[in-house]
């Protein structure tokens, strides 16, 4: 019954739909998504109860904006800023490069031993099957991250990685993984974790972290946090590596408190998180602790080319908070491991595509019933519904064709269905023979239409359409009042 | 050409053409107006809403609640600087205390395993405080390095009362850190804690598992 002890599950977006009906039909995955993202949704509501919110969000999204519009120029400040400061700055095409690149780096430190703070962009590159691969120890410090990992799974949100777990399954994975007393005491596992990680953090040759905001005037690396695990890792392991998208740079240190108080408001509901955490370089001399070098790597990965397009483009103001998937009901219901890809919900719906393709990913931007949740809550008021709905034209080859693998969807017998009902609707004396006489033919309507019969009853015209009703209870009603209005 | 260069130059020669920058009004983060006691009442609020523990006292009597904490905390083994006036102080009021004092103006490789399991607290300076969030704001020094602040179980910071401002922003603005920042910056709130085990909160995770502020009013308060 407990999660450890089942086989380890991979997923995948090409799966989306097995794996959602698997999910659905999951109590356990259902109640626990159910209330954690009632309780998110709840705390987010009441942080920002005293706040001129639209305000706020306007101020977010146009920060943001500003950093895109200047983004070749600010990403050369912020590398020669970070130079200037000590820190070594690589770039990379995509996650292989990455990966090869913090490869190299361990490799001529001879580390053996790398510890992580929570950092997406290293999930989107794969980089601890990476570093394994190398004969390097990947081990991550955040507390979910670090049962998700024992549990051999990838997170399922992007803020609470181990959200789809619930107190008895996370003690039964402490219990396997690392031998302590049962316990269902969330004091005590917290305490044995952080044990185990404080020898581990001690040892270790690398830290690996992420970026929250990387500020181009002062060449700062932003990271926030409220366990700690941030702090030790950039801090503690004699070197630092930190990567992240290129679009995670702002121009002025100013730009940051607005984005903070969006992010962990939005993320948690949390007024402020306990840490936040600015790296600007390596130690200095005559400095005590903190790694001797830092360094900053700067990933590409499918980012300039969503650059490209003016209405793409608002996918890359995205400050990763996860307010969108807290209040998508598709998300809520389906938890996050059913999209089978890093970064799930909305977001991921809207991201996903350009990093893996259309091919891979062609079911995500329908996993969603375009309630608008999201869009009304995104910080930046990245406008999450109209991308949803622009990928969908681009999967059926009506887009621009800015995505990789645009038209997969497209069918020539959908093709021809949406070309004869185009000639029908726009012809009304066609449209109304053909309506009279699908009223006629009603019986020979078919009782199974594909997935829209699998939880509805198929519809059946009526015998006489509206048009033709309304028509006739005109004709009464003239007869009868004479034709007179007031 | 180098993924440098590759990556500049696709978003330099943007297909859809030139972005325009918008200007930024900042006016929603700043200008509380808050007075002195407001900022206080504020900073006090949110900062022990996270277990952040706030104890009040003045510049002459501060190192006499200091080792009442350490008593009552049974701390016996304090790290902390040696030249801010915070450290001294404190150094020369517990030298005939039984506490042992660490100095942690060392190189962190002579003393790691010490610091990480012979340490009761840490005790820092802070630069001041933001009364919106409940924020500490330290920039770690050699006398006060960063891993004082982070590593032993419990730590105690001292802050005077007429350097908490309103908000963050503000914080960045007056002091220009815009003009020179330190190795690291740090805004701190509360101890450490998690809710990754089912959004159930817990403190102590990998930092601090208490927070204690000893907060210096100028004066006696009446």
């Amino acid at each position: 019954m407990s999660a450890a002890h089942e086989p380890v599950q991979t997923f995948t977006p090409r799966e989306f739909h097995r794996q959602a009906h698997d999910a659905l039909g999951n109590p356990q995955i259902r109640a626990n998504f159910r209330r954690a993202m009632d309780g998110l949704m709840a705390k987010r509501r009441d942080v920002f109860s005293d706040w001129d919110l639209e305000v706020l969000r306007e101020l977010g999204a146009n920060i943001r904006l500003r950093a895109l519009a200047k983004l070749p120029d600010l990403l050369e400040r912020l590398e020669a800023n970070c130079q200037a400061n000590g820190i070594q700055v690589h770039w990379a095409e995509n996650g292989d490069e990455a990966c090869r690149i913090i490869g190299e780096i361990c490799e001529r430190h001879g580390a053996r031993a790398v510890i992580k703070g929570k950092s997406m962009v290293s999930e989107e590159m794969h980089l601890n099957a990476h570093l394994e691969a190398a004969g390097i120890e990947a081990l991550e410090s955040d507390l979910g991250e670090y049962l998700v990992q024992l549990n051999e799974q990838t997170p399922s949100h992007i803020i609470m990685p181990a959200i789809h777990l619930n107190t008895d399954e996370i003690a039964e994975i402490m219990h396997d993984k690392t031998g302590i007393e049962r316990t269902r005491d969330v004091d005590t596992m917290t305490a044995a974790a952080r044990a185990q990680l404080r020898e581990r953090f001690m040892a270790a040759d690398v830290g690996i972290s992420g970026v929250n905001f990387a500020v181009a005037e002062t060449g700062t690396l932003c990271l926030v946090e409220n366990e700690g695990n941030g702090r030790m890792t950039t801090a503690v392991p004699p070197v630092h590596i930190a990567v992240t998208g290129i679009e995670k740079v702002v121009e002025h240190l100013r730009d940051v408190p607005p984005l903070y108080a969006l992010l962990t408001r939005s993320a948690t509901g949390q007024h402020v998180t306990t840490y936040f955490n600015m790296i600007s370089s390596p130690r200095k001399p005559g400095e005590h602790d903190g790694p001797q070098e830092v360094h900053l790597v700067l990933v590409d990965s499918g980012r300039s080319n969503i650059y490209q397009d003016d209405e793409l483009l608002d996918t890359l103001r995205c400050i990763r908070c996860g307010a969108c998937m807290n209040h998508c009901p598709v998300y809520t219901r389906v938890g996050g491991h059913t999209y089978g890809t890093t970064y799930p919900g909305p977001i991921g719906s809207i991201l996903m595509p350009h990093m893996m393709g259309l091919e891979a990913t062609k079911d995500l931007p329908t996993a969603s019933s375009l309630c608008g949740a999201c869009g009304e809550v995104c910080p930046v008021k990245i406008p999450i519904p109209d991308l949803l709905v622009r990928l969908r034209r681009e999967a059926v080859g009506e887009g621009r064709g800015n995505v990789r693998g645009a038209g997969v969807k497209r069918t020539k017998k959908e093709v021809a269905a949406w070309k004869g009902f185009q000639w029908l609707a726009t012809h009304p004396a066609a449209w109304r023979s053909g309506a009279a006489l699908a009223g006629k033919l009603q019986a020979l309507m078919p009782s199974k239409l594909g997935p829209w019969t699998e939880y509805r009853t198929a519809p059946k015209p009526a015998k006489v359409s509206l048009h033709a009703m309304v028509k006739r209870h005109q004709a009464g009603k003239s007869d009868e009042d004479g034709g007179e209005r007031s | 050409m180098s993924a440098r260069d590759n990556i500049l130059k696709r978003l330099r020669e943007r297909a859809d053409g030139p972005l325009a920058a918008p200007e930024s009004d900042f006016a929603v983060v700043t200008g509380r107006g808050w007075d002195h006691a407001e900022r206080l009442a504020r900073f006090e609020r949110w900062i022990t809403s996270v277990h952040g523990e706030v104890i009040h006292t003045s510049r002459d009597d501060w190192t006499k609640v200091l080792a009442g904490v350490l008593d009552a905390k049974g701390i016996r083994r304090l790290a902390l600087g040696r030249e801010h006036p915070v450290a001294a102080e404190a150094r020369a009021a517990l030298a005939k205390d039984e506490v042992i004092l660490l100095d942690a103006d060392r190189d962190i490789e002579t003393w790691r395993h010490e610091q990480f399991h012979d340490t009761d607290a840490g005790l820092t300076s802070t630069r001041g405080a933001i009364a919106e969030t409940g924020s500490l704001w330290l920039w770690p020094t050699p006398d006060e390095p960063r891993l004082l602040s982070l590593v032993p179980p419990i730590h105690i910071a001292v802050l005077d009362a007429d350097t908490v401002e309103d908000t963050f922003f503000d914080v960045v603005e007056a002091h220009g850190w815009a003009g020179g920042m330190p190795t690291n910056a740090l805004l701190i709130s509360g101890p450490s804690k998690t809710a990754d085990i089912e959004q159930t909160l817990a403190y102590g995770v990998h930092g601090p598992r208490v927070l204690v502020v000893l907060l210096r009013h100028a004066e006696e308060r009446p």
